[in-house]
């Protein structure tokens, strides 16, 4: 169809003929481009009367051929001059974008600034909550049951297999490791004792956590985020109705009840490998297991775990909450604030345990 | 150029699951025309476009670009005709992660043959054409409004100096004045450029700005196509529906 382009030399003028455009081009691209190089040290006669198109692709590459300037003699059909003088028109420097440098301080200083407003959001987001809580104290019929029922489902009853698989596989692991010690030291029996308080009061916790972290709080960030680039949340207050309690307070309340649930299913879940590895490695018997269960592990531990369940299942719903609502109207927004909710809720969680352990380091340890 | 019509749709037929969307579908537009796709809403307009594009096989049939079928094996051929068309989708379609300028800049990097000065000055001439600032290339697309945002996906659509250029409601969403701008806008930018233009409307004054032909779609087929002032006398209830009082206004 379209005629390649053409380059001649003919009686000292520069013929170009053919289509000059960029898919005709493509094809031979680095050829045209040494031949024009070649041309443009003597010519100043160019005919461009036999060119069947030319694009502003073409435009360009000539205009640079020519240094910027109107050749002396140029021959060439008027609506083709057109396409060439809209390059002409163009500054000859266009500037390019400015490229940010890279600053310490500076980057430091963002990184402050952006942690303390992420902080502050969450403060007012939690002063929200209250305030909500308030009012459905006093209108109970505006509770979104249907709502915090399936949250409830979602990140509690829906999470049990994975939770479970992960905490029998941790509850053997470290039964192993630690028999393989303990054997040495003929301590057999306090395999109850390592066990029970490890996984009761801090690994099912901060395991079950971190699980839900990634598993529920990045979906509700991600659930919030695309509400609000598909406008739904808007949507919703123009209906009337507050996006606060319809959205945000099932998830953060739906979440803290199911948290400590989930917890107890994974401790449970955890001793169990840990008690099955324990018969098979150091043939200590299942009820013998159980029955020492309770005199090694004061019932405290129990406590202090599911509080932290408690704690940990609010601050992920608050955090996966927060950034969700700050997500700006694009993917690139969305897929950031998603990662940086499971970052901050995980780095949260861990934080958070460890006020935990300085605060009731004198509870729930047995005395031997 | 040679004679072989830019779109050729032989007996297209499509079939979602026990739908019928088009049943014998024939249409040709030649270089130059600016056909204006009309039917009524679900009747499977914008199916036909994607069809065009390759972004959907038709169930049964064959679709034509430039000669060549669309939907023949070779990834090579495909994608040198791909680059022969350029789609102005509804919503724009801008990548929202780039600025403006990457948006337009996009497909020229993407030949992977470009220096960057030359991308630099063609995106500009880009943004001259459909007659934004250079200024308006640092912008993100989230920071634009419905009108930027059609100009900018034109401008994008442009930007590979396409023969053929779709547009899927290019109007919809824009107030009158600013529509009629967009129609202007295209009508010149179609001149200059020597464009064929094919555009699935539901807009009468775009439709009477812009269009030579019209394509009807109804009845699973194309049930009219030809110059504007024929299909209008066409007797057929969805054409004196659609046109009614309004027939003599677009003449």
């Amino acid at each position: 169809m379209n005629e390649p382009p053409r380059l001649q030399i003919e009686s000292g003028k520069i013929v170009l003929s053919g289509a000059w455009t960029l898919a005709a081009m493509l094809p031979e691209l680095t050829a045209l481009r040494t031949q024009l190089a070649e041309c443009r040290a003597g010519a100043t006669a160019w005919d461009l009367s036999r060119l069947s198109r030319i694009d502003s692709a073409a435009a360009v590459l000539l205009w640079r051929t020519w240094g910027g300037t109107w050749p002396a003699h140029l021959d060439v059909a008027p609506l083709h001059r057109e396409v060439l003088s809209r390059v002409a028109e163009l500054p000859d420097e266009i500037p390019a974008a400015a490229v940010q440098r890279f600053q310490l301080v500076e980057y430091f200083g963002r990184l402050t600034l952006r942690a303390l407003a992420n902080l502050q959001g969450m403060v007012a987001l939690f002063g929200q909550l209250i305030l909500d809580l308030s009012y459905l104290a006093r209108h109970p019929s505006d509770l979104p049951r249907k709502e915090l029922f399936a949250n409830i489902y979602k990140a509690g009853a829906q999470a049990l297999p994975v939770t479970a698989l992960v905490g029998f596989l941790i509850g053997i692991t470290i039964s192993y490791l630690s028999a393989l010690q303990l054997k040495g030291f003929g301590a057999d029996i306090f395999i109850v004792n390592i066990l029970g308080i490890s996984i009761i009061r801090e690994l099912g916790p901060v395991l079950v956590a971190v699980l839900v972290a990634g598993r529920s709080g990045s979906a509700m960030t991600a659930q919030i985020g695309v509400m609000r680039v598909t406008e739904e949340i808007d949507a919703l207050s123009t209906i009337g109705v507050s996006r606060s309690i319809r959205v945000v307070l099932p998830k953060i309340v739906g979440l803290t009840i199911a948290m400590p649930l989930v917890v107890l299913w994974t401790s449970a879940v955890a001793l169990l490998g840990g008690m099955v590895a324990a018969m098979l490695q150091l043939d200590l018997s299942l009820i013998y297991f159980i029955e020492n269960l309770p005199r090694a592990v004061p019932v405290s531990n129990l406590y202090i775990g599911l509080g932290k369940g408690f704690v940990f299942g609010f601050v992920i719903a608050l955090v996966a909450c927060h950034f969700g609502l700050k997500v700006k109207p694009n993917t690139e927004s969305l897929s950031a604030n998603t990662t940086r909710a499971v970052v901050t809720a995980i780095t949260s969680v861990i934080l958070v345990d460890a006020i935990f352990a300085i605060f009731t380091r004198h509870i729930g340890v047995p005395g031997l | 150029m040679s004679g072989a019509p830019v779109i050729e749709l032989d007996s297209v037929s499509t079939v979602f699951g026990k739908t019928c969307v088009h049943r014998d579908l024939n249409l040709r537009v030649e270089a130059g025309q600016i056909v204006g796709l009309l039917g009524g809403s679900g009747s499977g307009k914008t199916t036909l476009l994607r069809e065009m594009l390759g972004l959907l096989r038709p169930t049964s049939g064959q679709v034509r670009l430039f000669g060549s079928d669309l939907n023949s094996g070779d990834v090579a051929e495909q994608r040198a005709i791909r680059r022969r068309l350029g789609m102005l989708f509804q919503h724009g379609a801008l990548f929202s992660a780039l600025s403006v300028f990457d948006n337009i800049a996009f497909p020229l990097r993407e030949l992977r043959c470009l220096d960057e000065d030359w991308i630099r000055r063609l995106v500009h001439l880009k943004l001259a054409m459909v007659e934004l600032e250079p200024a308006h290339g640092d912008l993100m697309p989230a920071e634009l409004s419905g009108g930027m945002v059609k100009r900018v996906a034109l401008a994008r659509a442009l930007s590979l100096e396409p023969e053929l250029l779709l547009l899927d409601e290019p109007t919809a969403g824009l107030d009158p004045d600013r529509s009629q701008n967009f129609v202007d806008l295209v009508g010149s930018l179609q001149q200059a450029l020597g464009l064929t233009v094919v555009m699935v409307t539901h807009d009468l004054s775009t439709l009477a700005g812009l269009a030579t032909h019209v394509a009807v779609l109804a009845d699973q087929h194309i049930i009219a196509f030809g110059p504007k002032h024929e299909v209008m006398t066409v007797d057929h209830p969805f054409v004196t529906g659609f046109f009614g009082a309004d027939r003599r206004k677009l003449l």
